[in-house]
């Protein structure tokens, strides 16, 4: 393997992970504050199909990323609204959002299947891209791929050092003490179930403006339930997350290392290695269950409603 | 002011008014969404959900969807009932057709109806080995059957999409991705030549029959449902839950792989990619809006079975997208699920009161 196979290599390693970093980041705050959101790969397709319009229609990138965000979380005030407020069961209405989002997105994109955008240009870091191969490895991406760094170093110092991710973690682990001591358990759990879908719509922009820049029904392919099974992958730590994203996007790029040996695989099989690495990655955490418990928000999946 | 209050108990009556609520809801929902497309909503809806069916071809087009419905929504409500979440109808479905498919090329040039048995065997058996998969991963590992099933989805999805693009082309078909057409005797009997439905609805409705009679009538359906309504309880009894978990699935994945190669046996006579428009999906939405009962899942499955031909229709008619199907899905469920808070909740009007 020569220099420049490696260096791509890294380079899509860490486009492929970003999407999957911001959904996960957006699903453990979310799962921190007790609420199960299965409903990703809904958002995801919505926030993919709105940004990819609003670019179409406008031109304007940075208005269709905000575009996006918004679609998302409209979709969370949905799935908050249901579960937080009427306190109705997370699993059902999370597949529930995922089904919705399915059939809108699809419907939406009707007329938008089969158009190119030119997406969101790369932004090179000045002086430190030049360097031989970190350079292009870490510093020749769009700026989305900075804004996801810098998105993971607010929602790690929240959790690490701010009276915020006390609270947050405080409604997930005890809802009935938290509202004890006077924290309104509703407002920070649909607080952070908007936060997730603002993360996974953006995650969607970063789909249809960056990643592969066009629509097409169901484009998301599982990412948002991979990064579902990324959360527990990472039990609640945004670190890990980091790190289990971009083991993720290596395994989904496998082809790019496999055209540098003699090994050819058809593509669709190469397709099911995310899948099955999700798979073999469920498995290995049961190997140890009783941590995989001890680590997640105790509450979590549960309704609360206040006693009024 | 209008307000939520718990229920001493569950409303019985609640349970069976919400499914109607969502779909009166829907109706209105649809009729917004085609009211802001410019269109007469009167007038779409009655080509969504009436025009389908105002002839008999319509009726048994309808016939030819709810079966494989039907099959699915049977196997998955043994699942829920016991509370294994089962999202791998589709996977299931989609392996069924390919074994199915498999089977049916080795007999291209059969002239014996025979070779269904076979053919309807290797479907049936692919689906079921598939949920085996799931059935291990949970009794095994104890992995999270939402999220596997789900993977195991989309690895179905793939294998297809392998099998059309390669081993299973038609080596005549000008390199589409699709397998060669079955033999006559390959494809499920029709009632009439006339009309496409064949006997699949007989398969779905024998099964329904048996189903129903396991989960009301036999020690494991008994079982199935304790597990479900408290696992502890199961355990305390000392069930079998791993047994009990490796049943329900097998047989869903069995039914499914079944609805599966019927499709390809029937309906389209060949494997292609997009065997499945989202059956395996629209099943578990009929499985909640039909109560996991019997009669309200045969309701259930006729209505989403129209929402797939409601979707060709405003497509053919009002060239408008195929894909309000999905969205009209989606509301359904979404609509049923807030409905179905009027079980355990109940809306009473308070008079605001003074702040003390």
């Amino acid at each position: 393997m020569d220099i420049d196979l490696i260096t791509n290599i890294l380079f899509a390693t860490f486009k492929t992970g970003t999407p999957l970093i911001l959904i996960a980041l957006g699903e453990m705050v979310c799962e921190k504050s007790g609420v199960l959101n299965l409903g990703q790969e809904g958002m995801l397709l919505v926030g993919a199909v709105v940004g990819f319009i609003a670019a179409s229609v406008t031109g304007n990138y940075f208005l269709a990323t905000f575009c996006a965000i918004f679609a998302g979380m409209g979709m969370a005030f949905l799935f908050g609204y249901l579960s937080i407020t009427l306190a109705s069961n997370q699993v059902a209405t999370g597949l529930a959002l995922t089904i919705f989002g399915g059939g809108l997105s699809a419907f939406l994109g009707t007329n938008y299947i089969g158009i190119g955008l030119e997406g969101i240009q790369v932004w090179s870091v000045p002086l430190l891209s030049d360097i031989p191969v970190i350079g292009k490895v870490l510093f020749q991406h769009d700026p989305l791929v900075y804004l996801t760094l810098a998105l993971f170093a607010l929602v790690f110092w929240v959790f690490r050092s701010t009276r915020l991710g006390l609270k947050i973690r405080a409604v997930g682990e005890n809802p009935e003490a938290a509202n004890a001591i006077g924290i309104n358990v509703q407002q920070i759990r649909f607080m952070a179930v908007l936060f997730g879908g603002a993360m996974t719509g953006l995650a969607g922009a970063y789909l249809s403006l960056v990643y592969t820049p066009m629509w097409s029904d169901g484009m998301s392919a599982g990412r948002g339930w991979i990064a579902l099974s990324l959360v527990v992958f990472a039990s609640w730590k945004a670190e890990r997350i980091l790190l289990g994203a971009y083991l993720f996007g290596f395994a989904s790029i496998l082809h790019l290392v496999l055209q540098g040996t003699r090994f050819e695989v058809p593509p669709n099989i190469m397709a099911m290695l995310p899948y099955v690495a999700t798979i073999i990655v469920l498995v290995w955490l049961s190997s140890d269950a009783i941590k995989t418990k001890m680590s997640a928000p105790k509450s979590i999946g549960q309704p609360y409603r206040p006693l009024a | 002011m209008l307000k939520l209050e718990k229920r001493q108990a569950d409303s019985r009556l609640m349970s069976y008014v919400s499914p109607l609520i969502a779909i009166v809801l829907t109706l209105f929902g649809g009729a917004l969404l085609f009211s802001v497309l410019g269109h007469d909503p009167l007038h779409a809806l009655y080509t969504f959900f009436i025009a389908p069916l105002t002839n008999t071809y319509g009726w048994t087009e309808l016939g030819i969807k709810v079966a494989p419905l039907l099959l699915c929504a049977m196997g998955l409500t043994l699942c829920y009932r016991a509370k294994i979440w089962n999202i791998g109808a589709e996977g299931q479905f989609i392996m069924g057709a390919l074994g199915g498919s498999m089977a049916a090329l080795q007999f291209l040039d059969a002239e014996s109806r025979w070779v269904l048995v076979p053919i309807l065997l290797a479907g049936t058996i692919s689906g079921l080995l598939w949920a085996a998969l799931a059935a291990w991963l949970k009794t095994r590992f104890n992995a999270n059957e939402i999220l596997t099933t789900i993977m195991l989805n989309y690895i179905a999805l793939n294998a297809l999409l392998y099998a059309v693009h390669g081993p299973l082309r038609d080596p005549a078909g000008f390199n589409f991705p699709e397998s060669a057409m079955f033999a006559d005797a390959a494809l499920l009997p029709l009632f009439s030549d006339d009309y496409r439905l064949n006997i699949s609805i007989l398969f779905a409705l024998f099964f329904t029959v048996v189903i129903w009679t396991v989960m009301a009538r036999s020690w494991v359906g008994y079982q199935i449902q304790v597990l479900g309504e408290d696992a502890k309880a199961a355990r305390y009894a000392g069930f079998n839950t791993n047994r009990l978990t490796w049943f329900a699935l097998l047989v869903c994945g069995a039914l499914a792989g079944l609805a599966g190669v019927a499709e390809v046996s029937g309906p389209i006579g060949q494997l292609i990619p997009q065997v499945s428009p989202g059956y395996g999906y629209a099943a578990i939405i009929v499985v909640f809006l039909g109560r996991m009962q019997p009669f309200g899942i045969l309701l259930a499955s006729m209505l989403l079975a129209l929402t797939f031909m409601g979707g060709e229709m405003v497509q053919i008619e009002m060239s408008l997208p195929k894909s309000l199907t999905g969205l009209f899905q989606g509301m359904l469920l979404f609509f049923l699920l807030a409905a179905d808070l009027l079980i355990s909740y109940r809306i009473v009007f308070q008079p605001r009161t003074a702040r003390a």
